[in-house]
């Protein structure tokens, strides 16, 4: 039996080796997408930390709020401020922002110093009346500030425009703060703060120290490689329905599958030599791309791949992931008719089970009635384990109740592509 | 051992989505070592009955004994009693001829020094030695036939079935190719052969059967059926036992 076993695997790689196209689905196609998206993700994380986002300021205010804004603005480090003239127009804003001058435009109105001023004054006064240090007790309307006015361009996305939104209002926080303060100085003081002594009340003195939270205290922040390499290998595992599931197809609409059926070996050989071949696949393209992750990132300007410490972990996850990917493969291809079916199929499906599990969009946000379907894709718990080993730094044990749930989902596919080789009497 | 090769008893087989039946209550024997020509115009049950001989189609009854031993399902070892030459390219084009016998043999459960020899002496009888390892998928038709035969006769079984092993060949390559099922006849293998090519048949086999109908309608030798019907060849015999209609539904 071993000897039929080793002739139909060298059968096996043979056709594959032979088949160009399925080569290039199988390795290139997946180490552009890691490159191209951790490129792509790197750059971003870079645009918020490194690169300044294009800002367009126009101050139409001479108050000295307005121009402590407009220094917290540039203080803030995120924005690349370029002035405007106070005197532009909307529809001159506008048609800059059209011309891509700037992605993001602020238009401080006039009258807003004034009315921070106005608000700060009748604040403080209200504040020391209830502090019994004087200050005018009577009820007084608190003016409300003028609005800083956001124009975004249409490209820019929520998520952006959130980040965005939260700069701008802690700088706006500052400015009515100090404010505020210099009221209240000024009140009892009856002279201005000093710089230095407002610097000390106003300015953040607590900075922040982000702790991932690892199993193994490595304290090492996650970057965009430990976030795409292992998710783009999965990708590329189960992305063999395409090469797999054709050859299935191919054999059983070839002559070779008739002679098969007519030989006095069982068919379970040949389907035990596509998982064991294909098998050997997954770890060829995980061991290619890690690779690629460690040594060639690092070369492109991209943050190198750190691989987990528990080598055997990595080896375990990575022949599970493997062994459902080539279970789901040949599952398509035992039940699909033609090539088509089995190439439309098996890409669709698995694009779709990429998205819900998690490799396309961070499973998290997703909304609260995917939750529960999330659980259904395989790729989930192939991601979810490999995370498990590369961003908290877990051994094997700690990826255990991931695996279980994708040895179950690879059973189940196993038995199903037995059942339907039973009904067609193949074995 | 048995002096029948193939014998089938009460043989019905129907298709689950037609009512009437391909063949009911079918007896067959044949003898070992004939060149058993089984002719029929299209849609009479030709194929079916060596799919059901070959145990790639189950009947719904009776039974198959090959070389005295009855065929079963899930009895895969009474399969390397035969070999099986159908009449679609069987065999994988992205291989060459020796890597393909190299996996059908051990298929077969031969041992792989014998596959290298058999091999190589296939390949050299059938004129492929020069193309032992070029990819089949570049071969002409005649060249894919031949390999088509040498992996069905690669075991050297007791009985071949063929199912229009020479359509599309030249006129060489058909001689080559009765030329060898001659001589891998007289060296033992009982054929059982269905073609619609009647004067190659002819030459060919040395008892034959018409089947029309899901039943054997004559049976003999060609000169037995010649003289009994007052035909002047096997084309003429075939058109005055199955008439003139066509037979495509």
């Amino acid at each position: 039996m071993f000897f039929r076993l080793r002739a139909t695997m060298l059968k096996d790689l043979r056709i594959l080796t032979r088949d160009r196209v399925g080569l290039t689905i199988m390795f290139v196609m997946p180490i552009v997408l890691a490159i191209v998206i951790t490129a792509v993700q790197n750059s971003t994380f870079e645009l918020v930390n490194d690169n300044k986002i294009p800002l367009l300021l126009c101050n139409r205010d001479t108050g000295d709020a307005a121009r402590q804004l407009e220094s917290a603005f540039q203080k803030l480090g995120l924005f690349a401020v370029k002035k405007a003239d106070a005197s532009l127009s909307d529809a001159g804003i506008a048609s800059r922002m059209q011309e891509k001058d700037a992605l993001v435009a602020i238009v401080i109105p006039r009258g807003y110093g004034s009315s921070v001023e106005a608000r700060s004054a009748v604040v403080a006064s209200q504040a020391l009346a209830s502090f019994g240090a004087g200050g005018d007790s009577t009820k007084k309307t608190v003016p409300a500030i003028e609005n800083i006015l956001l124009f975004y361009h249409p490209v820019l996305q929520q998520s952006f425009r959130a980040s965005v939104q939260g700069a701008l209002k802690s700088a706006m926080q500052l400015v009515e703060s100090r404010s505020l303060l210099q009221s209240i100085y000024a009140s009892l003081n009856e002279k201005a703060m000093p710089a230095a002594f407002e610097q000390q009340i106003v300015m953040n003195q607590s900075g922040i120290t982000e702790i991932p939270v690892s199993r193994n205290g490595n304290r090492n922040i996650p970057n965009a490689s430990q976030h795409n390499v292992p998710a783009w290998t999965i990708f590329a595992m189960f992305f063999i329905v395409i090469s797999l599931g054709s050859s299935v197809v191919r054999e059983k609409q070839n002559g070779s599958f008739l002679r098969l059926k007519t030989l006095p070996t069982s068919y379970l050989v040949a389907l035990a030599s596509k998982q064991l071949t294909y098998l050997a696949v997954t770890l060829l393209q995980t061991a290619v791309i890690f690779s690629i992750g460690v040594w060639l990132f690092p070369r492109m300007g991209l943050p190198a791949l750190n691989l987990p410490s528990d080598g055997w972990g990595l080896l375990v996850v990575t022949l599970v992931c493997g062994w459902c990917a080539v279970s789901y493969a040949i599952c398509i291809g035992v039940f699909a008719d033609t090539q088509e079916q089995a190439n439309g199929f098996g890409a669709v499906s698995i694009v779709l089970l990429a998205a819900i599990g998690g490799i396309l969009v961070p499973s998290f946000a997703m909304p609260a009635s995917f939750q529960g379907v999330i659980k259904v894709s395989p790729l989930h718990w192939c991601l979810e384990a490999f995370y498990g080993l590369f961003l908290e730094g877990g051994k094997l044990k700690d990826v255990m109740l991931n695996i279980l749930p994708l040895l179950g989902i690879t059973l189940l596919v196993q038995a199903l592509t037995l059942y339907r080789l039973k009904r067609k009497n193949l074995i | 051992m048995s002096n029948t090769a193939i014998c089938i008893r009460s043989l019905s087989f129907s298709y689950e989505a037609q009512s009437l039946p391909i063949f009911k209550e079918l007896d067959l024997d044949i003898s070992a070592g004939r060149r058993f020509g089984l002719f029929g115009p299209n849609g009479a049950g030709k194929t079916t009955l060596i799919n059901c001989m070959t145990g790639l189609l189950q009947p719904q009854d009776g039974t198959v004994e090959l070389m005295g031993r009855q065929l079963r399902t899930h009895d895969t070892s009474i399969r390397s009693v035969f070999g099986f030459v159908p009449q679609d390219f069987s065999f994988y084009h992205e291989l060459s001829p020796m890597e393909n016998l190299a996996f059908f043999g051990a298929w077969y459960g031969m041992q792989p020094k014998k596959i290298r020899e058999r091999s190589k002496a296939l390949l050299d009888v059938l004129g492929l030695a020069d193309v032992a390892n070029r990819q089949v998928g570049q071969f002409s038709g005649g060249m894919k036939r031949r390999v088509n035969l040498a992996i069905g006769v690669l075991h050297e079984p007791a009985i071949l079935f063929l199912d229009e092993p020479t359509v599309g060949v030249d006129v060489q390559t058909r001689h080559a190719m009765i030329g060898y099922l001659k001589q891998l006849n007289a060296a033992g293998t009982t054929l059982l052969y269905t073609s619609h090519q009647l004067k190659e048949a002819e030459q060919l086999c040395n008892e034959m059967a018409l089947f029309d109908h899901g039943r054997i309608i004559a049976r003999g030798t060609l000169e037995q059926l010649l003289t009994e019907n007052g035909a002047t060849d096997l084309e003429a015999l075939f058109i005055q036992l199955t008439g003139h209609d066509y037979r495509d539904g």
